[in-house]
């Protein structure tokens, strides 16, 4: 294998990579976890992070 | 609110005393660090400063200066965010409470040996890893531990998701601590001298690849987590896109790793291995970006806020800090830039366009957000100090930044410069005498910033002792 199969190769499974976390993160059966997720800086406080705003 | 969030009730017993410490001793730390700096800087000014004391001379104190900026200040606010950080969105107290001791003191003994050993001339000579074999071990003693304590709080945690400042923080333990032992592999000769495991070219692509993972891991990575956390507590609303959080979390840890050789352009590197770095150097501006806009429109809806919090300000303008070096960057790394930035002014201007832009002013918000949570005070003592100290910091950042762009792109063209024969136009210390002027800005620059960081000293203790805040002050400052 010469070295520009081999960088073809490396190029491929990087956009693959890329391409699979961006379609785990935006992949609709996540959306919840991950607006729960959003909200735990405001875990240690007892009231909503929306009713703060001055 | 969701189901995962335990109530006030049940709220567990938070270990806020290694946090408190941390906290303290960033302020500490980052008024000895910056101070060296300050006197480094009057030394290139006035060269007979160092008084021809060997260990006051500036090849001696320089690395002094980058060790307690980085390890001492950076590492203090690191740590203090973390172990904060990690317990709150964890709903958990610490897990092991005595190795969280350890790391502390642990730490703050590491910072004074480097601080006795580096202006005794005791150094490694690798560039943010000067420090010899002895103190080598210890520092991966401590950074063992420390991963210790945040991911063993991390298996005991009560939410059920982890927090993406989390993954930036746990990216950074674990990318420093592989940084560390790969880099520092070297043979000892005596107690305090040790030779470096690598040889020749390799060596030097060791070191970068450790020295552009210290940016990339200690000083972004980690940042970043403190940013996640503490810019949408600030703000008082979630991160503006937790998905793209997500996607700029696996791009940039997948990408910095790769940036190390745009330091050896030019070099005896083989140019495939330079042109690879060019290349991840240029893609990481997506990431960073990402990061950035990310964190800057949390604020939509809020941007109100600006005005009269100078906390927020301080967050929000690091992150404008953070875009600019990170677009920077990415251009410097470019052969043909590089082979005009290289070895110049310029680029301690970009190192500290993120260092007291991004990274000192971002920690010097977290810090006046932590310290009144930590001491359970409504808010800083005086809010008006805070504002001084962040125009004195954003005005002390330019002034410094500015200045290194002029004396760099200076100096790269006076030393390109050819006569028609083929001679050089300039001789060196003609390049040299054109610097003084943005050397003695450089050390204004220097001077202003440091005077804010006293400042915070001030407001900090007054906090801490639980002084009565201005009210007068706070209502003005609210009303304008």
């Amino acid at each position: 294998m010469d070295q520009g199969t081999l960088q073809g190769i490396g190029t491929i499974l990087a956009i693959t990579a890329f391409l699979g976390v961006c379609w785990w993160a935006f992949s609709s059966h996540k959306k919840k976890d991950f607006e729960e997720a959003a909200q735990l800086p405001f875990s240690d406080e007892q009231e909503s992070p929306q009713n703060k705003d001055k | 609110m969701s189901s995962n969030v335990t109530t006030a009730g049940d709220e567990p017993v938070y270990n806020t005393k290694v946090v408190k410490q941390f906290a303290i001793m960033t302020v500490v730390w980052g008024i000895v660090g910056m101070l060296v700096g300050v006197i480094i800087a009057a030394e290139l000014v006035w060269p007979d400063l160092n008084m021809q004391l060997p260990w006051f001379h500036f090849g001696r104190l320089r690395p002094l200066h980058t060790n307690a900026v980085i390890f001492a200040f950076g590492g203090c606010a690191l740590f203090a965010s973390v172990y904060h950080v990690v317990q709150r969105t964890c709903q958990a107290s610490l897990f092991g409470s005595g190795l969280a001791a350890f790391t502390f003191w642990g730490w703050q003994a590491i910072i004074v040996a480097a601080a006795i050993t580096l202006p005794l001339g005791m150094t490694s000579s690798k560039e943010y890893a000067e420090l010899e074999w002895p103190i080598d071990i210890a520092i991966t003693l401590v950074w063992v531990s420390f991963a210790v304590v945040f991911f063993g709080t991390i298996m005991k945690r009560k939410s059920k998701h982890i927090y993406v400042a989390n993954w930036f923080f746990g990216a950074f333990i674990i990318a420093v601590a592989v940084l560390h032992l790969g880099n520092s592999a070297a043979v000892p000769v005596t107690a305090m001298k040790s030779y470096s495991a690598y040889a020749g070219t390799i060596d030097a692509m060791v070191q970068w690849w450790y020295g552009h993972n210290a940016v990339g891991f200690f000083l972004t990575a980690g940042f970043l987590g403190m940013m996640y956390y503490f810019v949408p507590k600030q703000a008082g609303r979630p991160v503006y896109s937790y998905r793209l959080s997500i996607v700029h979390f696996w791009a940039l840890i997948a990408l910095y790793i790769w940036a190390g050789p745009h330091h050896l352009h030019y070099s005896a590197l083989p140019d495939w291995v330079q042109s690879l770095g060019m290349v991840m150097s240029l893609i990481l501006l997506a990431p960073s970006w990402g990061g950035m806009i990310n964190g800057m429109m949390t604020l939509s809806g809020a941007w109100h806020k600006l005005r009269y919090d100078p906390t927020l300000r301080f967050l929000v303008v690091s992150l404008s800090f953070y875009g600019m070096s990170t677009f920077e960057g990415p251009m410097m790394s470019i052969k043909t830039v590089n082979a005009l930035s290289h070895n110049t002014d310029w680029t301690i201007g970009h190192v500290h366009s993120g260092a007291l832009g991004w990274v000192a002013m971002v920690s010097i918000g977290m810090l006046y957000h932590l310290i009144p949570v930590l001491y359970k005070r409504t808010q800083m003592y005086s809010v008006q100090l805070i504002n001084l100290h962040f125009w004195l910091s954003t005005i002390g950042t330019v002034l410094y930044i500015a200045s290194m762009w002029v004396n760099g792109i200076a100096q790269g063209l006076m030393w390109r410069a050819f006569n028609t024969d083929g001679t050089l136009t300039y001789s060196f210390a003609e390049s040299i005498e054109a610097s003084y002027p943005g050397y003695y800005v450089r050390l204004l620059g220097g001077v202003i910033f440091l005077s804010g960081m006293l400042i915070m000293a001030y407001n900090v203790w007054r906090t801490v002792r639980g002084d009565e805040q201005k009210q007068v002050a706070s209502a003005e400052v609210q009303a304008a």
